[in-house]
């Protein structure tokens, strides 16, 4: 069970190994990764620059895993976030979960993601192709998706 | 609790809220009389344009307090650090 906020990219299958190891209890591994999209409302992206929170961002994952744990029975769980500037194509997020049946760590999944896009404290800023940039907006959907858990 | 005695808090802005501002922390000295998140949003509303603009719709500022996230109506209490910023857009 952790969470880290690093700037270097992941390697998926590493950490699912860091994980798990030698365990043969997990039936289930659901991986989740979010990448860095190149157009938005039809304007072309060329980086996304990924602002955080030090200290209460942890702390905010933290509380939204453990909230997971308590919903389902999770063996295993990781969040991987990344921040500073991405370009399109890369690699921002990964969520895993591990548990010994496939609904508990695909539900638990959606929960860290949608948990994750309302609640931890971060903040992105893109950049278009042409050198314009600004902040992103919170969606009204990402609200409406971390309801319906609640 | 006198009202006119002040707490030293630290504040802390974030994302365009940081940018309006045009900093990304300061102490300041609490009024006795600022009780709540948005007692404090209204008290520095009234301390230059810069804040008044960060601040134009309060609605969408959030904030924490000692880094958990807080509604406008929360007492401010014996938190230390506040902390205000746009809606978050991580994941």
């Amino acid at each position: 069970m952790a969470v880290r906020v690093q700037s270097e990219n992941f390697d998926i299958a590493a950490e699912i190994e860091k994980l798990l190891g030698s365990r043969t209890d997990v039936g289930a591994v659901v991986t989740f990764t979010g990448r860095v999209r190149g157009h938005d409302d039809g304007q072309p992206i060329a980086t996304l620059t990924l602002e955080h929170y030090p200290d209460m961002t942890e702390a905010e994952m933290e509380r939204i895993e453990a909230e997971a744990q308590a919903r389902w029975a999770l063996q295993a769980s990781l969040v991987v976030h990344r921040v500073g500037e991405l370009k399109a194509g890369e690699q921002i997020v990964l969520v895993i979960t591990a548990a010994a049946h496939r609904q508990a760590a695909f539900e638990a999944a959606g929960f860290l993601m949608d948990y994750l896009k309302t609640r931890a404290p971060f903040w992105k800023k893109e950049t278009t192709t042409a050198g314009e940039s600004g902040w992103v907006e919170a969606r009204d959907k990402d609200d409406a998706a971390a309801k319906r858990w609640s | 609790m006198s009202s006119t005695a002040t707490r030293r808090v630290r504040l802390l802005y974030f994302a365009w809220v940081r940018e309006k501002i045009g900093c990304s922390e300061e102490s300041v000295d609490l009024p006795g009389s600022i009780a709540t998140v948005a007692d404090l949003v209204d008290w520095l509303k009234a301390r230059g344009p810069q804040y008044g603009d960060a601040f134009a719709r309060p609605q969408v500022v959030r904030a924490a307090l000692d880094r958990v996230h807080v509604k406008p109506s929360s007492p401010l209490g014996a938190a230390r650090e506040i902390a205000f910023f746009p809606p978050v857009t991580g994941g």
